[in-house]
């Protein structure tokens, strides 16, 4: 019965998929938004035509050759086998070629490399599978998570238009700005790519890389990981609003403005409890968002990677051992860190989820304040 | 060149004993040649499978038939058994069955370490492919493992992964010895250093380059291994390590190795086009020095692979010029290749067509090679679709072809029977065609932005990779072609004489065909 219903889901889907497949791909490497994406692209043709150039001599030869000297046509082979007249001049030639080529790609590497009298500074930290952003001038950081519904993925409702490259919350960085990227991880080596500015830069875990940019034009502009970072390498995307310096001053307050307000709530809830319905309501939400992609929807994890959490011993018995490691992660695994991630309402939600859910009916409610308690070393 | 085969009257004399018993205590070098080369053609299609997996998840947007964790197993695993199981080891069984009858050789030197260095293979591949059954799966890292995501955040069967690279190691290592012995030693009277045909070179320096990065490999994984559960921190910046040492360690053996892979298929072109050109092979000597100074300049450029991995501007332009250094022996190559067939007498049969397509697919992989070391421009390139069509053009229509034209060439001299010609074309056109809409378009998708080794796309992609998914199952199929064409020919055909192609030139063709059991036990006069 459930074989003959996915059959009948997914060849709909799969038509559909058809129809909004129809978005063009450029052929070719974008010119990008910058000036120094405009000179890769330069170098990239430069580099593309000499290919093309001497592929077409190489192979004109080659096939005059095929066509001219085949024994079905009566000749005689020649004898000959060296002229060292012609090999130093095809060994010559493209040594010549090869000193033209390096001096403006040179040129090109230097200038990317120098990240000095940068006017805005950003930390990027990659995690699986997720970037964080963090203005070092402002008091502004978040997560930027992949956006695009799960559902879709799964092929159950169709594709929107930025499958795969839509985040909950872009960077934002002004036009006109040298922005400078510091880059680093807290687990694996994750890469951080936006193809329209020519930046790739790795994020190794330990140590901080830089690149930079300046963006003339406003707009929205998309990229992904691209080192091999796991199981969903592939759903980690990046997308960068570059906006007026005016509009962006506008929007870094707001956001100061938007973090300090969280945490004065943070400090409210402490007071509050909870009911069991808006926990599991919440838990649910932030499970799905930030757990689920490793112990899975259904709390069974992946056997031999990751745990699951349906009855655990830990989920059904010890609340403080729960408590802390969502909140500090585990070392040497990937369980990561969420004291950070997550606000303490959250963070309690997802811990009585946790401990409710999926048959683990211990009927306990964690609130904010037990999370708090446990951060400040003062666990039951 | 020429010789005198004095053991006709010895045939009868094998000593071999029959059943599985000949084949699991062989020291003959053909015996073990053809286990090699079966192991590789087994492995091919196993690791071909893999591939068709991928191309199947990839044929559509979203994910359909695996999950993300399976996947990545399946690109880690293709990754190393291609490497490791189905070209490397095709190579080895080349190497053993033609260099003795090159150089005029009884057999290898190293008789019993050449049935042991082949018979442990078989079994480090068994370990590999258990591992995919563990809870958890096989190694999911991609087969070039970075740390730390083989380490701390990798599953238990990386233990077995480890264990299993070290056996292919040991394999590789003894194998090479045993070429370097063989080639020093056993070369028969007058058979000097020039005049050794390129196949024997370029095994000679490719044999030089294992012995002296298979251990560095060793090491790596080893490192990874204690990191992983014996506390060490080589990579790991908590402990003073490093994560990029590891990326540093991998190249130092990882760049050689992919000139392992195609040096001998230099060999096997080399010997092919000047056969079927009717020509001697044009500029000898500088093939010699270009496959020699391309071994050196293996060892300077390992970092190209890691432009975005944050280094000093100066090792970056270092890195870059050696880089666009290679291109120069790797030209005089191809330059040369061309020359050998300028004013020649070309005849097209199956082996040269194979050979034909090497020197042009083989020169596009070059080229994209060549644009992936202007590092600005590898910014944009890296990890990207681009890299894979660029591996892929090098290491399947390069080293792939190579060997299946190698085999095509020497089929008769193993068998003493004609393969089938038509069915052989059949089976080069079919090739040619799908190879390429597998590949060729990937170059498109990188450039348009999509990064390797990813489960499910952005839609922009979908067209495109419906169509080199298509190609992938075109090209798997062809294969079988080939399996066909292998079959007949071991089963019967029409019967090979001793030189086989009309302008084979060389010891081997010298000997009958199917070359005896043992041959050169008195060395041939070379004149």
């Amino acid at each position: 019965m459930t074989k003959t219903r996915s059959l009948r889901w997914s060849l709909p889907t799969l038509l559909l998929a058809a129809t909004v497949d129809a978005t063009d791909m450029p052929l070719n490497m974008t010119r990008g938004v910058t000036e120094i994406s405009q000179q890769v692209y330069d170098l990239h043709m430069t580099i593309f035509w000499i290919c093309c150039a001497i592929g077409a001599v190489v192979f004109g030869i080659m096939f005059w050759s095929i066509v001219r000297h085949r024994k079905a046509r009566g000749v005689q082979p020649a004898q000959f086998h060296e002229s060292t007249k012609v090999e130093i001049l095809w060994t010559a030639i493209p040594v010549l070629i090869l000193i033209l080529m390096a001096i403006p790609a040179t040129k090109t590497l230097i200038a990317m490399e120098d990240t000095t009298e940068a006017d805005v500074t950003v930390l990027v930290t990659g995690s699986q599978w997720k970037w964080h952003y963090k203005y070092l001038e402002n008091d502004v950081e978040f997560y930027s998570l992949l956006a695009t519904p799960k559902e879709q993925i799964t092929n159950r409702f169709a594709k929107g238009e930025n499958y795969l490259l839509e985040v909950d919350r872009p960077l934002v960085i002004p036009t006109g700005k040298k922005v400078r990227f510091l880059m680093t991880s807290d687990d694996v080596i994750h890469s951080w790519w936006v193809p329209a500015f020519a930046v790739k830069k790795d994020a190794n875990p330990g140590f901080i890389n830089e690149a930079w940019t300046r963006v003339d034009e406003p707009g929205i502009y998309r990229g992904q990981c691209a080192e091999l970072c796991g199981k969903d390498h592939g759903f980690m995307p990046i997308v960068v609003i570059a906006k007026s310096p005016a509009d962006y001053e506008q929007w870094v307050n707001g956001e100061a403005e938007r973090i300090a307000k969280a945490k004065a709530e943070e400090q409210e809830l402490l007071a509050m409890n909870m009911s069991m319905e808006e926990l599991m309501s919440v838990g649910a939400r932030t499970y799905t968002a930030y757990c689920a992609a490793c112990h899975q929807p259904s709390g069974e994890g992946l056997p031999g990677i990751f745990p699951a959490l349906k009855g655990s011993a830990m989920a059904l018995n010890d609340m403080p051992g729960h408590i802390n490691i969502v909140l500090n992660g585990k070392a040497g695994t990937s369980m990561q860190a969420y004291a950070r991630q997550l606000s303490l309402k959250e963070i309690a939600a997802v811990i009585t989820y946790e401990r409710n859910a999926w048959g683990n009916n211990t009927g306990e409610l964690v609130q904010a304040a037990d999370v708090h308690a446990v951060m400040q070393g003062k666990g039951e | 060149m020429s010789a005198v085969v004095t053991d006709h009257e010895h045939e009868h004399h094998d000593h071999k004993p029959s059943g599985i018993k000949r084949w699991l205590y062989t020291t003959n070098h053909k015996d073990i040649g053809t286990m090699y080369l079966v192991f590789a053609l087994i492995m091919f299609f196993i690791g071909g499978a893999m591939a068709m997996v991928i191309r199947a998840e990839l044929f559509q947007p979203g994910m359909q038939f695996v999950e993300p964790n399976f996947f990545n197993q399946m690109t880690t695993v293709h990754g190393l058994i291609m490497v490791f199981g189905a070209v490397m080891p095709a190579f080895t069984g080349l190497a053993n069955w033609m260099i003795p009858m090159m150089i005029g050789a009884p057999d290898m030197a190293l008789p019993r370490m050449n049935n042991w260095s082949f018979w442990i293979l078989p079994f480090a591949f068994l370990i590999l492919l258990m591992s995919l059954f563990m809870p958890g799966g096989g190694p999911s890292f991609g087969w070039t493992f970075y740390a730390p995501l083989s380490t701390t955040y990798s599953g238990d069967s990386t233990a077995l992964f480890v264990f299993s690279v070290h056996i292919m190691g040991i394999s590789s290592i003894m194998g090479a010895i045993n070429v370097i012995v063989t080639i020093f030693n056993l070369r028969a009277p007058g058979m000097t250093w020039m005049k050794m045909p390129l196949f024997v070179w370029t095994w000679l320096i490719t044999a030089f380059l294992l012995i002296m990065v298979m251990p560095v490999l060793a090491g790596v994984v080893t490192m990874v291994l204690t990191d992983k559960y014996f506390g060490t921190s080589f990579f790991d910046a908590a402990g003073g390590g490093d994560p990029v040492l590891f990326q540093h360690i991998f190249w130092f053996f990882g760049h050689p190795e992919v000139y392992i892979m195609i040096l001998p298929a230099f060999g096997i072109v080399s010997s092919i086009v000047p056969t079927f050109a009717r020509k001697p092979l044009f500029g000898y000597a500088s093939m010699v020095y270009a496959t020699s100074s391309i071994a050196l300049l293996s060892f300077l450029v390992w970092a190209h692979h890691m432009f975005t991995t944050g280094m000093p501007v100066a090792g970056a332009l270092f890195f870059m010029y050696c880089t666009m250094l290679i291109a120069v022996p790797t030209g005089v190559k191809v330059f040369n290749w061309v020359a050998t067939m300028w004013r020649g007498a070309m005849t097209f049969e199956v082996p040269m067509m194979f050979a034909l397509a090497f020197i042009v697919l083989f020169t596009i992989g070059g080229f994209s090679g060549l644009m992936l070391a202007i590092t600005p421009a590898d910014f944009q390139y890296h990890d990207t679709y681009f890299v894979v069509a660029h591996f892929h053009y090098v290491l399947v229509t390069g080293a792939v072809f190579s060997i299946i034209a190698a085999a095509y060439y020497w089929l008769p001299k193993w068998t003493g029977h004609m393969y089938d010609e038509k069915l052989g074309q059949w089976h080069f056109w079919c090739s040619l065609i799908s190879v390429n809409m597998l590949f060729f378009p990937m170059h498109f998708v990188g450039l348009a932005g999509m990064p390797r080794r990813i489960p499910d796309y952005a839609l922009q992609f979908a067209d495109f990779n419906a169509f080199i998914s298509i190609g992938g199952f075109l090209f798997g199929a062809s294969q079988l072609i080939f399996v066909a064409v292998l079959v007949k020919c071991a089963r019967g055909g029409e019967k090979a004489t001793a030189q086989v192609w009309e302008g084979a030139e060389g010891l081997e063709w010298e000997v009958p065909s199917p070359a005896p059991y043992h041959t050169f036990e008195t060395p041939p006069v070379i004149k």
